[in-house]
């Protein structure tokens, strides 16, 4: 093992537009250490998304390096890519994406059951999950019946109950006011960072800087500079 | 994640609702439809189920069944003189007119059946014995002329008399056969008595019926008949086909069917289509979230089209459930006509398969052409 988690160098991503091509990622290099709460950061429109979906194999880049947990995405095939997000990865999106005609319960146990667990032992894990995310009581709500903090919470039991080894969260906090905000990465640094662990926060909410360990900046499709201590970016 | 997709499906209510009866609709008018055409053509064919010779002999002309072309007599003598024939008797129908004892007329499909053999007669008899048909101005009467009779006023009951042609007919008794495709009641008597009753012309002889001697099946004895000039022979199981045959090519009956059956498949198409391609639509963001998660696109499939063949399976059931419902209502009164063989089940399942598996194919699609990226949008 190499140490680092993720290792991104030079990647560039292109996608068509009429003729030509846009350059979303143009040359965009970052590492990220096994343990550390990394987060992502920069104006609408630089390419953190996309450099995102890069790192955890929903996109792939036109050139550059990619390993994750020393695993080259590049030159691993599609299904490979596949088992190897629904084994490695945990999902936290901006909207959530809970499924609203499942419970919380069955929506933290669906990355279980992907993974060949059964849906009964799936579910059982998932309850565990939410209980110590403090949804104990709600496990068989439906997402309509759940505040957005709630539904974040519930996300984030489906992003760890696999035991995933990379949390990737979408703007964790865009969805909430600033209380369930910054309880929601509270709840996140607690629970899912581990030292084999670790998050990637794409965000711009400039209230959760603090908790990461290390901020990534971007601009035009490029990461700009790489900050250690939180407070180096927000008086930079 | 079967169970995920089932729980997607089934919880989404409005629009798991909207599916079954889409495809319950379809399937119910398919099979409906279908199961009424196919009953009138067993009505085609009453005459020959009635009857159950093996082998008909008719003039050479006749095309089907309920046409008759009079022959002489000796036709008679003519098939008994062909090897191979063990028996065969002359059988009378026409169509007479019977008199009511209030003055009023209705048409009558009268039978004249061997008179030493009764061959051909009714198997079901409600009332009476079919041997009385040897006694003076005997008739047997099937449930249809019962029927018509009391709608006009008139019990029958063994004894009743009525005339046909201006003689009398007497009641000796009652039976239960397939309705005629006109919906004409039956009336049997022996042959003798037919030529008493039906109006005098040169020929009266409506068939020859015949049966094979042992060792001869009745095809063969059928080409062997044929042979003789001026006559066809056909055997039982092909006069009924060809008597389907001709009223599916000569009259508008299956176009009418056939039309509405189109109408169900097309409703089905519609709304079972439309609304399973709006389901997997809303449900695009999820599928995207489960496929960045790792499902893999079979697994996604599977998904969709159990989803798909789930509500194709209950409105299959909820629709030939409801068709069966109303053939087992109808039956006793035996009109309108239905008759549902298991073909009928299985073509309209083969329908719901195709209709499903369209509607699948629209939402896999769509599920395919997903980028799991998107749910980052």
């Amino acid at each position: 093992m190499s140490g680092l988690a993720i290792n991104v160098a030079d990647v560039v991503k292109s996608f068509p537009a009429g003729d030509s091509r846009t350059f979303a990622l143009k040359g965009a290099t970052l590492n990220a250490r096994f343990g550390e709460l990394m987060m992502i950061v920069g104006p609408s429109g630089c390419g953190k998304t996309t450099l995102l979906s890069v790192i955890c194999g929903t996109l792939q880049c036109d050139e550059g390096t990619l390993t994750i947990f020393d695993h080259d995405l590049r030159r691993m095939k599609d299904a490979d890519i596949t088992k190897f997000r629904c084994e490695n990865v945990g999902f936290i999106f901006q909207q959530f994406n809970l499924i609203p005609t499942l419970t919380a319960v069955e929506n933290a146990s669906i990355p279980l059951i992907l993974n060949g667990v059964a849906p009964g032992k799936a579910e059982k894990r998932a309850g565990e999950v939410l209980a110590e995310v403090g949804l104990g009581d709600k496990l068989h709500s439906y997402p309509s019946q759940l505040s957005g903090g709630q539904l974040q919470r519930v996300a984030i039991s489906r992003a760890l109950v696999h035991a995933p080894r990379l949390i990737i969260c979408d703007e964790p906090t865009a969805s909430l006011d600033a209380a369930a905000g910054q309880k929601t990465l509270d709840l996140l640094k607690s629970s899912a960072l581990q030292p084999d662990r670790c998050v990637i926060v794409v965000t711009h909410d400039n209230r959760i800087y603090h908790f990461a360990d290390r901020i990534a900046e971007m601009e035009d499709g490029r990461v700009t500079g790489i900050y250690d201590d939180p407070k180096d970016y927000q008086h930079a | 994640m079967l169970g995920i997709a089932l729980k997607m499906l089934f919880r989404d209510r409005a629009k798991y609702a909207m599916l079954v009866c889409g495809l319950a609709f379809c399937s119910l008018l398919m099979c409906q439809q279908i199961s009424v055409f196919c009953g009138i053509m067993m009505w085609t064919t009453s005459t020959v189920r009635n009857i159950g010779a093996p082998v008909w002999v008719v003039d050479a002309k006749v095309e089907q069944a309920n046409e008759v072309i009079p022959m002489r007599q000796i036709e008679v003598e003519r098939v008994r003189s062909v090897h191979g024939v063990a028996w065969a008797v002359p059988l009378y129908i026409g169509i007479e007119q019977a008199r009511l004892t209030d003055g009023s007329f209705q048409n009558v499909q009268l039978t004249g059946l061997d008179t030493g053999t009764l061959t051909g007669r009714p198997m079901d008899m409600r009332a009476g014995r079919i041997e009385d048909l040897r006694l003076p101005n005997a008739v047997v009467v099937d449930q249809v002329a019962v029927e018509k009779f009391r709608q006009k006023g008139i019990t029958i009951k063994l004894g009743t008399t009525f005339e046909i042609n201006d003689k009398e007919a007497r009641v000796v008794g009652i039976c239960h056969v397939a309705r005629s495709f006109l919906g004409q009641p039956y009336i049997y008597t022996t042959f003798d008595r037919a030529m008493e009753y039906a109006k005098p012309t040169r020929k009266q002889l409506s068939y020859v019926l015949a049966g094979p001697v042992s060792g001869v099946s009745d095809e063969e004895l059928a080409a062997r008949i044929n042979k003789l000039p001026g006559l066809r022979a056909v055997a039982k199981d092909k006069l009924f086909w060809l008597t389907v045959w001709w009223y599916i090519k000569n009259t508008g009956i299956p176009i009418s069917f056939g039309t509405v059956v189109l109408l169900g498949v097309i409703v089905g198409i519609a709304i079972a289509g439309q609304t399973f391609y709006l389901f997997v639509h809303d449900n695009l963001r999820y599928l995207a979230a489960l496929k960045a998660m790792g499902a893999r696109m079979h697994t996604l499939a599977a998904m969709v089209l159990l989803q798909a063949f789930s509500v194709g399976f209950i409105g299959y059931g909820f629709g030939v459930g409801l068709a069966s419902w109303f053939g087992n209502s109808v039956l006793a009164k035996e009109t309108p006509p239905f008759y549902m063989p298991w073909q009928v089940p299985a073509f309209v399942a083969l329908v719901l398969i195709f209709i499903c598996g369209l509607s699948a194919l629209i939402g896999l699609v769509k599920v395919a052409r997903l980028e799991p990226a998107v749910v980052f949008r």
